[in-house]
């Protein structure tokens, strides 16, 4: 693989992880049992696709091959999309959505506040605006993960569930592969090491807060980033893409 | 359609009075959100989103094309993220404006991470009271919460510092 390859692979991952997460978040729209949290996911699920589109608009264009931002998110099966296994979870009961969001916020913000110094300048600009973004979401998302760590004797419980059955999901997120390898060394990418030792802390101080226990080390999940995916993308990815497999070429 | 022949000040004069799809007694030249007009062979303007996934952005993007063209001017549009936006590129012009439509303007210096936590005191837009509650972060846009004065009780928006 070379460094140009490598970069198209990054960006569509970023894409990726952005999409997906907003897609997930989209089928809760209408969904939410108070207004306030309705209005906050469906800002939040905006956000990431604001940030899916501007990924994969730039994946586009080094890919050169004259794909746009529908085509990465509508033409593509299953198997193409690497996103974090963590983040096509479903939605579960609001404590397991409140969960997956800190997990996979505290991994994203770190990921692109380095970003925003790395070599390429288009995804350090995409990056400079997503990280006040995600900023906000974690500040929102956190209050509400301590609230119900630290709340009734069956919020604590539940959250408590949700956390030990996201953990094994996290691991990937810290695993480099040849991507990471390479968009550290030409493109002065993030150091995947450096950022778990940062995300433990920070993790392991908002799980104390919330007055849960820490999950044990244990097996780790893997393989979205390379397109083994489980079970539920399939089902998320074919609604997802109903228009545009039935009606090829349908626009607003 | 002509494009040479015309200033930059001539062009940023007609699109000074493009509003905000969301909130339209702002200009997106209140906003801050032009960042540059270039006139080469054809009138190129840069403009900036808010937020990644803000809806108004194209709408925006259409109305500045429109605005243009009715003055029988070709444009493109150029978007351009670096430096992102903040609530810091809202004028003074446009503070003032929010406070008078009823929306607390943001604070200034939004670059500070500090402000991103912990308690803020926002006055009211209508008596000036800095006794107010946060009702809930999100409002009826991205871009707003919801706040309540506690001395005048009236209900009001408050634009994010972001």
């Amino acid at each position: 693989m070379n460094a140009d390859q490598a970069l198209l692979a990054y960006v569509s991952r970023l894409g990726d992880n952005a999409l997906i997460l907003g897609q997930r978040m989209v089928e809760l729209v209408a969904a939410y049992p108070e207004l306030e949290e309705e209005l906050a996911n469906a800002n939040f699920a905006l956000d990431f696709i604001g940030q899916a589109r501007m990924f994969y608009t730039y994946a586009g264009e080094i890919e050169g091959n004259g794909r746009g931002e529908d085509d990465f998110a509508f033409l593509r099966d299953e198997n193409e999309f690497r996103n974090f296994l963590l983040i096509e979870q479903p939605n579960g009961h609001f404590g397991d959505s409140i969960t997956k969001l800190v997990l996979f916020e505290s991994f994203y913000l770190l990921q692109l506040e380095a970003l925003t110094k790395c070599a390429d300048t288009r995804i350090a600009e995409i990056s400079a605006r997503a990280e006040k973004e995600i900023r906000y979401h974690l500040r929102h998302n956190t209050q509400w993960f301590l609230r119900l760590g630290d709340g009734t004797e069956e919020s604590h419980q539940r959250v408590q569930g949700s956390l030990d059955n996201l953990w094994p999901y996290t691991g990937e997120m810290f695993a480099a592969d040849e991507i990471d390898g390479i968009f550290a060394e030409f493109f002065d990418g993030p150091h995947l090491e450096a950022i778990h030792a940062q995300w433990m802390t920070n993790v392991e101080l908002i799980i104390s807060q919330a007055t849960l226990d820490m999950p044990e080390d244990q097996w780790m999940a893997s393989g979205g980033k390379q397109g083994r995916h489980s079970e539920h993308l399939g089902f998320m990815i074919a609604e997802m893409q109903y228009l545009q497999r039935t009606h090829p070429g349908a626009t607003w | 359609m002509v494009a040479i022949g015309i200033s930059r000040e001539q062009v940023l004069d007609w699109l000074s009075v493009v509003p905000d799809p969301e909130i339209p007694v702002l200009t997106i030249a209140d906003l801050g959100i032009v960042r540059g007009v270039t006139i080469d062979e054809q009138v190129i303007v840069e403009l900036t989103p808010t937020y990644s996934g803000c809806p108004a952005t194209e709408v925006i993007e259409q109305s500045v094309i429109d605005t243009l063209h009715k003055h029988g001017v070709d444009v493109s549009i150029k978007r351009v993220l670096s430096p992102p936006w903040t609530t810091d590129w809202i004028s003074k012009e446009g503070r003032d404006k929010l406070k008078e439509y009823g929306i607390a303007p943001p604070e200034q210096g939004a670059s500070k991470r500090e402000l991103l936590q912990g308690n803020r005191n926002i006055a009211c837009p209508r008596c000036d009271s800095v006794n107010t509650a946060v009702v809930s972060e999100f409002g009826s846009t991205a871009c707003k919460a919801s706040y309540k004065c506690i001395d005048c009780l009236e209900p009001f928006e408050y634009f994010k510092c972001i």
